[in-house]
């Protein structure tokens, strides 16, 4: 791999859970992140996956400095970024920008498009001249797919998929290396999501861009990503490629969140072996002690509950080629075909 | 509990936004967002311009939104003229009427209306109409400048408690919580009592001091909710100062309540100065004020209601106009309805 | 047939115009079986459904035509009195958002109960028992202790099974489920559409399943009735769409969502948005947006053309999307 762009190493983030008014005390603490570690390389795509609750996001505000990790590292070709502040730290954040889910929150419904894809310039005025910015803009906004003549429009007049868009544009804006988009297209409608999945394929190419792309959709992960992270309360369970993943998970966890992804084809319905996981996901207040997925998992044994497997490639396949070999966080890691094959087209 | 920041909080608000949507046909390109036709994003960015026609209307904010939309309402219309008037008189109460209020003929005392005095006289034998136009210009100085008053103070206290949180935002719900326990009448006869003068300042330092705490708390909250929101996030994200994320995106969108709120306290605090005028407390003789006349007037309401009436009229649709406003306001700046 | 829907028509009166959310809408579903109606936000799929289940908010909806036969009955001549009746104990309702679906204030097991109580004149004692045993029956762990908590002590997943639970009380022969799965993670909504399937199975329910996965669909539904603009514009056998679509629409929405089994190249895009309720398109409502519209699509409303193996389409053009 070349060298990384971004480089996360045992990243935690704990939030306190406090009692009282004005002399607060420290309870316990929500383990969102508790010690993740990946490395992203240039023009590549990261998917991250996990349900809701598996510290997803977390990870995704932590890279764009929305929050300050608890401890672990965040390097950007080599520099610490957690320990920046001020001018430093502004300098870094021109490079990582970040994509919002929501398309309705994500846009100051009382600025113009204009004002909104021309704001990163007017943080950084040294990107670009001022009197070069509504150029600029109007520039963004034809990359991006939309009439540079919208610039003195408001959000409130575009629809979801063209929102996201103009929030695409400002994420570009300031030509980063790397974007974290959390959930970019989960709000949109089937047809819109293709059209922004595929502005979002181009614009990686057309700028060499490093996706950090955080979704719940397995399939869209898979379509988007080169290689792709399984999360499971605040850790990373599983890290491969993509047909690592997806063809060949050896980690309990994502061979049951496959199993449960229903394939758009009805003839998948019959030969289709689908793991339905007891109980649900313990609080992050509060994770079972060794392997966090142990309550869940059908193979759990007494090891599991001591012992915290390590997100390597496991004993089994050590010594291995091929796809089976990839990084996962299980004691009795092994191989189970999870997504039925392609009906009658592979 | 600090949730922990994952998909879910975000998710729910986004269903929750199409289930808010679905009231109206079935979410999505709904008519409920005020959505123009939606103009084609284009697949390819080639055909961008052609494949999509524009949005249909001028490119409006959401301000000049809530304009046009005050402007079809018959309410604020009607409020409004009333506003406009009075102010007008309150500057130049000579245009309608030419007379010295503070001049009067005991000899003319409680008569009724004839030619050149329509309103009839007071007990003092002065003109009630010109006493009356002449009290507008107190009641509107001092529902304006406490109103102005108590917006400004409550809601950079509130804003500040709600953009930094913490201990600062413990400390002031404290102190509001004093605030709101205190009775205004009783606190009014009270304090004003202890200062002799009469100008209206004291009145406006008394309504400023007990009405900031309600401000401010629907500052504070606003700017709460306004805070969660992804654009201030992505604001923070791009290395936004703070000074810039308050006053660009964080002030513009929380202000509409505290004005909506403002407004309609603008007439509370009107009923207010002549309330504590009535009691004696507010302005005082020979300051010209409704309250002072309703008061004066209410020994004689048997023989000679005309004295109290006009006074009293002239500060119920006074007070009714700015919060019929306030109403009409808090309509046209609703985004549920937008 | 248990319920047959004929050509509804529902519009919105807005401040910017009439909405025609519903426009001539025909569907049926036989006891036991399973429809699915699929499409996009604004396709009206939901509207129609509350027009059928009578809940629609009148106003501002308006139902401006058509009839809902539900066992031969017109429902929507019926006094609202007997509509009521028929609500929850022969036709249910399962909502996307079962936290604002269910009621704050009251405990799980009244809320249960309520519906034995008013359709089948239970006592509070018979009820809450009967209450335990539905929620039982929907796999809440610890049901007797758990009836006396409060909706939002539940996590989402079991508060879906509540609010399945209280559509199955009565044993309804026909469930409306809007999005039930949506709000849900992936393991979660396995688990509840196994739920559901085994339910329906054993309560041989007629279902109609509303949503916008064509995973759900695959998995669970028989037949497959696909919206746009407030139209059906294909209905066919599950099995039968998938293999080939009659309609350019509903070949675009397979055609655009990623496959989990392989990774595809550039995803097919439909061009352009789903039109604005207000504005729709004359002619075909899905021209603009599609690859194969000729003259015709532009002036002449396509009917729903009989295209063989069950399966009816609603374009001019059906044999040669068939076909290609």
């Amino acid at each position: 791999m070349a060298e990384a762009v971004l480089e996360v190493t045992d990243l935690v983030k704990h939030y306190p859970l406090t009692r009282g008014v004005l002399i607060r005390k420290q309870i316990g603490a929500v383990r969102a992140v508790d010690g993740v570690s990946f490395a992203l390389a240039p023009g590549e795509t990261l998917g991250i996956v996990g349900e809701s609750g598996c510290g997803k996001s977390t990870v995704a505000r932590t890279l764009v400095g929305l929050e300050r990790p608890t401890s672990g590292r965040i390097r950007y070709k080599g520099e610490d970024i957690t320990r920046l502040s001020g001018r430093a730290l502004k300098a870094v954040r021109r490079n990582i920008q970040m994509v919002f889910q929501d398309p309705y929150t994500s846009l100051n419904p009382r600025m113009t498009v204009g004002d909104i894809v021309g704001e990163p310039f007017e943080i950084h005025p040294e990107a670009a001249p001022k009197g070069d910015r509504r150029r600029k803009v109007q520039e963004l906004l034809d990359v991006v797919g939309l009439d540079p003549e919208y610039v003195n429009r408001y959000p409130h007049q575009f629809s979801g998929g063209q929102r996201q868009r103009i929030g695409i544009a400002r994420g570009l804006a300031l030509r980063p290396e790397v974007i974290v988009a959390d959930e970019p297209v989960s709000a949109l409608d089937v047809s819109v999501q293709a059209q922004v999945i595929n502005l979002m394929e181009r614009l990686q190419n057309e700028f060499g861009l490093a996706y950090v792309f955080i979704a719940h959709d397995l399939s869209v992960v898979r379509h988007i990503s080169d290689r792709v992270g399984v999360m499971y309360l605040g850790r990373l369970v599983e890290l491969g490629s993509d047909s690592e993943i997806y063809d060949r998970p050896t980690h309990p966890y994502t061979q049951a969140l496959l199993s449960a992804v229903p394939p758009p084809d009805p003839a998948a319905r019959a030969h289709r072996d689908r793991i339905i996981l007891a109980g649900e996901v313990p609080s992050p207040a509060r994770p079972p002690s060794g392997c966090r997925f142990r309550t869940r998992c059908w193979k759990a044994q007494e090891r599991c509950a001591v012992e915290e497997p390590e997100l390597t490639v496991p004993v089994a396949f050590r010594g291995q080629k091929g796809p089976a070999a990839h990084p996962s966080a299980c004691h009795f890691a092994a191989e189970r075909r999870s997504v039925p094959a392609a009906g009658g087209e592979t | 509990m600090p949730e922990p920041q994952c998909a879910r909080p975000r998710s729910v608000a986004v269903e929750a936004v199409a289930v808010a949507a679905a009231a109206t046909p079935d979410g999505g390109a709904a008519p409920g967002h005020g959505a123009a036709p939606e103009p084609g994003a284009a697949p390819q960015r080639r055909s961008a311009g052609s494949d999509g026609g524009a949005p249909t209307g001028k490119p409006r904010g959401l301000w000049s939104d809530a304009w046009h939309d005050l402007l079809r309402n018959p309410v604020f219309v009607v409020s409004a003229l009333v506003i406009v008037f009075l102010v007008v008189i309150s500057v130049w109460p000579s245009l309608i009427a030419s007379r010295n209020p503070l001049s009067c003929d005991l000899a003319l005392a409680q008569e009724g209306s004839r030619p050149g005095h329509p309103f009839g006289f007071n007990g003092q034998g002065c003109d009630v109409y010109t006493r009356t136009v002449h009290g507008a210009r107190t009641s509107v100085v001092v529902g304006v400048l406490a109103s102005l008053g108590v917006a400004l103070t409550g809601s950079v206290l509130g804003a500040l408690a709600g953009f930094h949180g913490g201990a600062w935002d413990a400390v002031l719900s404290r102190i509001t919580d004093v605030f709101f326990a205190i009775p205004v009448v009783l606190g009014g006869l009270v304090l004003l009592s202890l200062v002799a003068g009469t100008t209206v300042w004291p009145v406006i330092g008394f309504m400023v001091l007990l009405g900031w705490p309600q401000i401010s708390r629907i500052a504070r909250g606003s700017v709460i909710t306004v805070k969660q929101n992804d654009y201030v996030q992505a604001a923070r994200a791009l290395g936004a100062s703070p000074a810039r994320i308050m006053l660009r995106h964080i002030l513009p969108n929380a202000v509409a309540p505290v004005i909506v709120v403002a407004t309609i306290a603008l007439g509370t605090f009107i009923a207010l100065e002549a309330t504590l005028s009535y009691l004696g407390v507010g302005l005082r003789p020979p300051a010209v004020s409704w309250g002072i006349d309703i008061s004066d007037a209410s020994p004689y309401i048997r023989n000679s209601p005309h004295m109290l009436l006009w006074p009293a009229g002239a500060l119920a649709v006074t007070v009714l106009a700015f919060i019929m406003l306030g109403d009409a306001v808090r309509d046209a700046l609703d985004p549920k309805l937008r | 047939m248990l319920l047959d829907v004929r050509d509804l028509r529902v519009e919105f009166r807005t401040r910017d115009g009439v909405a025609r959310a519903v426009n001539g809408v025909s569907y049926a579903v036989d006891a036991g079986e399973t429809l699915a109606v699929l499409g996009e936000s604004g396709s009206g799929k939901s509207v129609a459904a509350q027009a059928v289940m009578g809940i629609l908010d009148t106003p501002p909806g308006r139902i401006t035509g058509g009839e809902v036969l539900f066992r031969g009955r017109d429902l929507l001549r019926l006094k609202e009195e007997r509509r009521r009746r028929i609500r929850g104990a022969e036709m249910a309702m399962i909502f996307q958002d079962a936290l604002s679906a269910l009621n704050p204030v009251l405990d799980v097991g009244s809320q249960l109960g309520e519906m034995f109580v008013v359709h089948r004149g239970m006592s509070r004692g018979q009820a809450r028992a009967r209450a335990v045993e539905l929620m039982d029956r929907v796999g809440i762990p610890a049901a007797r202790e758990r009836a006396g908590d409060y909706p939002h002590q539940f996590s989402g997943g079991m508060r879906q099974r509540v609010m399945i639970a209280m559509a199955l009380a009565l044993e309804p022969a026909l469930i409306i489920a809007d999005e039930p799965t949506t709000a849900l993670d992936v393991t979660v909504q396995a688990q509840v559409m196994e739920l559901l399937a085994r339910l329906r199975r054993e309560l041989d329910m007629a279902l109609i399943l509303i949503t916008h996965d064509l995973g759900v669909v695959a998995e669970a539904a028989d037949r497959i009735a696909v919206m746009y603009a407030g139209r059906i514009v294909e209905t066919a056998p599950v099995h039968a769409v998938h293999r080939a679509a009659a309609h350019p629409y509903t070949r675009a929405l397979l055609d655009s969502v990623p496959r989990l089994d392989r990774k595809g190249r550039e995803l097919y895009a439909i061009r352009g948005l789903p039109p604005n309720p207000l504005r729709v398109p004359p002619g075909c409502a899905f021209h603009p947006r599609c690859p194969v519209a000729r003259d015709i699509c532009r002036t002449d409303e396509p009917p729903l053309y009989e295209a063989g193996e069950g399966r009816r389409s609603a374009c001019h053009f059906w044999r040669e999307t068939l076909d290609g």
